[in-house]
């Protein structure tokens, strides 16, 4: 499904191909739209000519409407697809100091590219400026560092900060463009070729604008009816791929890689724990984190998980295999990469790094199930060896000290018992490069 | 061939649904969006590694492009930046405005019109890096999937150009 992995291709010759001709189709795009011409571009600032507003919205509400209709048709994997993410202060502080460049200089970086291209000479020049202005970029943002990263919200979408569904925003920007296109309408009569107020037609007349509003409108009704893909559609998309790693056990990992994976600091684990609040307080991993099995459903938190760092590995763990099951095949639908579930759950775990006898008791028969099949004599939540066996252990911890090893001390159960060699296993993580790696422009 | 007079630019609309579609194959193909100035960051950054390497190697904002070994000009973005080059210069040519000139207000100079393109390129340049993207990388390929800092950096863009059309209509009226 697209969008299609292109990572594989990288360095190829293809994959350099690809992109140049969608760079061809935006350059020519440009061009037959009058923007390697400065005069019609400025003219945008002085209503005279809304070929600039025109163009964009334009452009932006066709895409908009094809990219959400095919992802309603469950052609596109929209949570695939790239979206700039939000630095909302930098970004309106950049955006004004454009809009100053484009006023003076008369482009932007895009159409300057296709006026050099058809040798205007202020085009040329315009280029050589943007380079300057990004080399100088590129030596003061040091200096204003916490300045260009503040106020980050990540993957965040016009639908999130509404609460409305793609398609009705998809429905509601379309209604926009054509009202702002009828506006432009206006402007460009009164003030481009001054024809008086009484003159201008305030319906518009063309049968050919009326159809192509009248088809983009319907298109994104259709959008909105159709709604968005659900859990269950995504699920059903990645199936076949999904069943077979869940009937191999290719996703269960072993409790000795995490604590290996955790040592490792060019990763971040992220656990994600899915038991209710009692057995999490009991007992949990280090650095866990305790989500209801529906905040896997829930876009918001899977936001969060789509947009972490590409060194994240996030594991899912509940006190058998079940729960936590469930939780990754709802975050798998999603998109979510680098998504494990931690082998035999917290009792797995509990068996293989065990709690002194004084602080947990195994409850006989209630391995594999749901239900914590050990008994421990305090919540003890991650304040125990047992949870964070990947700390160096520094000195030796009375068999019965409860809480008192937040200092860093280890837990090693095999070498205490005498075992012998450290637990081997059979490796499973790989860490996943994300289709999506930066958008075109960032 | 010369001596004919360029044809006309197409229906705004027209051109604008264009845009549209190329923009989303490139989001259908790529899951990327359309975009110039990222990549002009990464050919400066190849152009200043030619003279300065080792000042490249200490920038942290340039050494993360081309520092050390890496090859700054070995980026998808560049070759889509080469395509719309190319794009431009194809449909120039096929609409006979393939030629050397100036576009001004009726007021100033050719040199006065440079002086200000590069000015105000310059200014751009460090905008849209401030941005995180252009108009085509943060405005359009953002809006098209609706994020939410791009409408705002829409609309910054259009408020400044506003904000200062007034005092500047000498340049262009």
């Amino acid at each position: 499904m697209a969008p299609f992995n292109l990572a594989p291709l990288a360095g190829t010759l293809a994959y350099d191909l690809v992109f140049l001709l969608i760079g061809v189709g935006f350059g020519a795009a440009l061009e037959v739209s009058g923007f390697g011409d400065s005069r019609k571009l400025a003219a945008q600032f002085y209503l005279r000519e809304m070929t600039v507003l025109k163009v964009m919205f334009t452009g932006i509400v066709v895409a908009a409407v094809l990219i959400f209709l095919s992802s309603a048709l469950g052609l596109l994997d929209f949570s695939h697809v790239w979206v700039n993410p939000t630095y909302l202060v930098p970004g309106i502080v950049g955006g004004l100091i454009m809009g100053v460049g484009f006023i003076v200089g008369g482009f932007c970086p895009g159409t300057s590219l296709v006026a050099a291209s058809t040798l205007k000479l202020d085009g040329v020049f315009f280029v050589l400026g943007v380079f300057g202005g990004v080399y100088a970029f590129g030596e003061t943002v040091q200096s204003f560092e916490p300045f260009f990263q503040s106020t980050f919200l990540g993957r965040f979408t016009v639908p999130d900060w509404l609460g409305l569904p793609y398609g009705v925003v998809v429905v509601l920007l379309v209604l926009m463009a054509l009202v702002m296109f009828w506006g432009a309408e206006i402007a460009e009569a009164y003030f481009g070729a001054g024809t008086s107020w009484k003159d201008i037609p305030l319906v518009p007349r063309s049968r050919a604008r009326i159809a192509g509003g009248g088809t983009l409108v319907a298109l994104a009704v259709a959008t909105a009816v159709l709604g968005q893909p659900t859990v269950e559609d995504r699920w059903g998309w990645v199936a076949s791929e999904g069943d077979r790693q869940l009937g191999e056990r290719e996703i269960f990992v072993d409790p000795a890689e995490v604590v290996d994976l955790k040592k490792d600091f060019t990763l971040k684990v992220d656990v994600l724990d899915v038991r209710g609040e009692a057995d999490f307080n009991q007992f949990h991993l280090s650095g866990a984190r305790r989500i209801e099995p529906g905040d896997a459903r829930d876009p918001a938190f899977v936001r969060t998980l789509l947009g972490a760092s590409e060194n994240t590995i996030v594991f899912v763990v509940s006190n058998g295999e079940a729960v936590a099951t469930q939780a990754w095949k709802d975050l798998r639908a999603q998109g979510v990469l680098n998504l494990y579930v931690i082998e035999g759950g917290i009792d797995g775990w509990l068996d293989r790094y065990q709690p002194s006898p004084c602080v947990a008791q195994k409850l006989s028969g209630e391995t594999g199930g749901e239900r914590l099949a050990w008994r421990f004599v305090a919540a003890v939540g991650d304040r125990n060896p047992s949870a964070h066996p990947d700390r160096a252990r520094k000195e030796y911890v009375p068999a019965c000290a409860l809480a008192t090893d937040a200092t860093g001390t280890g837990y090693d159960p095999v070498h205490e018992a005498g075992h012998g060699a450290a637990p081997t296993y059979t490796k499973r993580v790989r860490l996943q490069k994300k289709t999506v790696t930066k958008g075109g422009c960032g | 061939m010369t001596s004919k007079p360029p044809r006309p630019y197409v229906n705004p609309y027209v051109g604008g649904a264009l845009l549209g579609v190329v923009l989303f194959l490139s989001f259908y193909i790529t899951g990327n969006g359309l975009g110039a100035s990222g990549a002009i960051g990464h050919v400066q950054v190849a152009i200043l590694n030619l003279f300065v390497p080792e000042h490249v190697d200490r920038v942290a904002y340039f050494a993360e492009v081309g520092g050390g070994s890496r090859n700054a000009l070995d980026n998808a973005g560049v070759f889509m930046l080469l395509g719309t080059f190319l794009g431009g210069m194809i449909s120039g040519i096929a609409n006979r405005r393939f030629r050397v000139e100036t576009r001004r207000g009726p007021h100033i100079t050719n040199r006065a019109r440079w002086a200000y393109a590069l000015l105000g390129g310059a200014v751009m340049g460090y905008g849209a890096r401030l941005a995180r993207g252009c108009t085509s990388g943060q405005a359009l390929s953002g809006g098209a999937v609706l994020s939410v800092g791009s409408f705002a950096f829409m609309f910054a863009v259009f408020g400044g150009g506003y904000a200062l059309a007034y005092f500047v209509r000498r340049l262009w009226n």
